[in-house]
């Protein structure tokens, strides 16, 4: 295991729209500060704000969890629950159950998680209802 | 083409970064829907939208765009104005409408983002 150079919490909240986003944008300005590379940022960022946007849409409330070492940035998100009953459907682009609210406001085109996996170098996603979802991605920094 | 051409060909009004509007942009995309805008990684981007609300500029925000162009007149509050202005962004105002906005632009030379969509196993 490498040196931790970075680690922060955050906790998101259930249907909290005027929040949403500002973890991502603390992340981004951590990882600028840390000197991580344009294109990495922006792909961590993009990642990073989709997966704080599902917390918000679809969880009962979660933690997003951004980890650095000198070899990857690493965002992982827990949430409480529902739980996705169809990983494979909730995979495919297009697809999306997001609310009317959500809607609204310019989400839930069902792009959330494939372009989470498509912008993330590792991504992995586990599910149970009744529990909750995690996902996680690495990015590689060298 | 840049942010000050835009503004000419849009007979647009610039509500912010005024000082910013000779940045060149390269490429333009059209959308409401920010999942799909955010499916597009290209700073170099200029983002045409109906949409005014803050997550709009949390978007531009996280892919590091500089220019936001409101479509049919629409002019957002002070506070995502004074918002934008901080994160650097020039926002324009233009009357036309999303669709006669894209078309005078692609008309006087900007073209759209080029995607490399990765084959997908399901897509025949």
């Amino acid at each position: 295991m490498s040196a931790t150079l970075l680690h922060a919490e955050y906790p998101v909240e259930s249907e909290d729209y005027t929040r949403a986003g500002e973890a991502s944008a603390d992340i981004k300005r951590k990882l600028k500060q840390l000197g991580v590379p344009a294109s990495v940022l922006r792909r961590v960022s993009v990642a990073s704000y989709e997966v704080e946007l599902n917390l918000v849409i679809h969880s009962d409330g979660g933690v997003l969890t951004l980890e650095v070492t000198p070899e990857a940035v690493r965002l992982i998100s827990a949430d409480r629950g529902p739980g996705i009953p169809d990983l494979d459907l909730a995979m495919r682009e297009g697809w999306s159950t997001a609310s009317e609210t959500a809607r609204s406001l310019g989400f839930g085109a069902g792009m959330g998680l494939p372009n989470m996996k498509r912008n993330a170098d590792d991504f992995s996603i586990t599910s149970e209802v009744g529990k909750g979802t995690t996902i996680d991605m690495g990015f590689r920094l060298a | 083409m840049t942010i000050a051409d835009m503004v000419r060909v849009l007979h647009a009004r610039v509500l912010c970064g005024q000082e910013r509007i000779d940045t060149p942009v390269y490429t333009a995309c059209c959308s409401d829907l920010m999942s799909d805008v955010l499916a597009f990684v290209n700073e170099k981007t200029v983002l045409i939208t109906g949409l005014t609300n803050p997550h709009v500029l949390r978007t531009a925000d996280m892919l590091d765009l500089k220019c936001l162009v409101f479509a049919r007149g629409k002019v957002p509050g002070e506070e995502i104005l004074e918002q934008a202005d901080e994160q650097g962004l020039v926002v324009i105002s233009t009357k036309a409408t999303a669709f006669t906005a894209c078309g005078l632009l692609y008309e006087a030379g900007l073209r759209g983002v080029p995607i490399e969509w990765p084959e997908s196993e399901d897509s025949q």
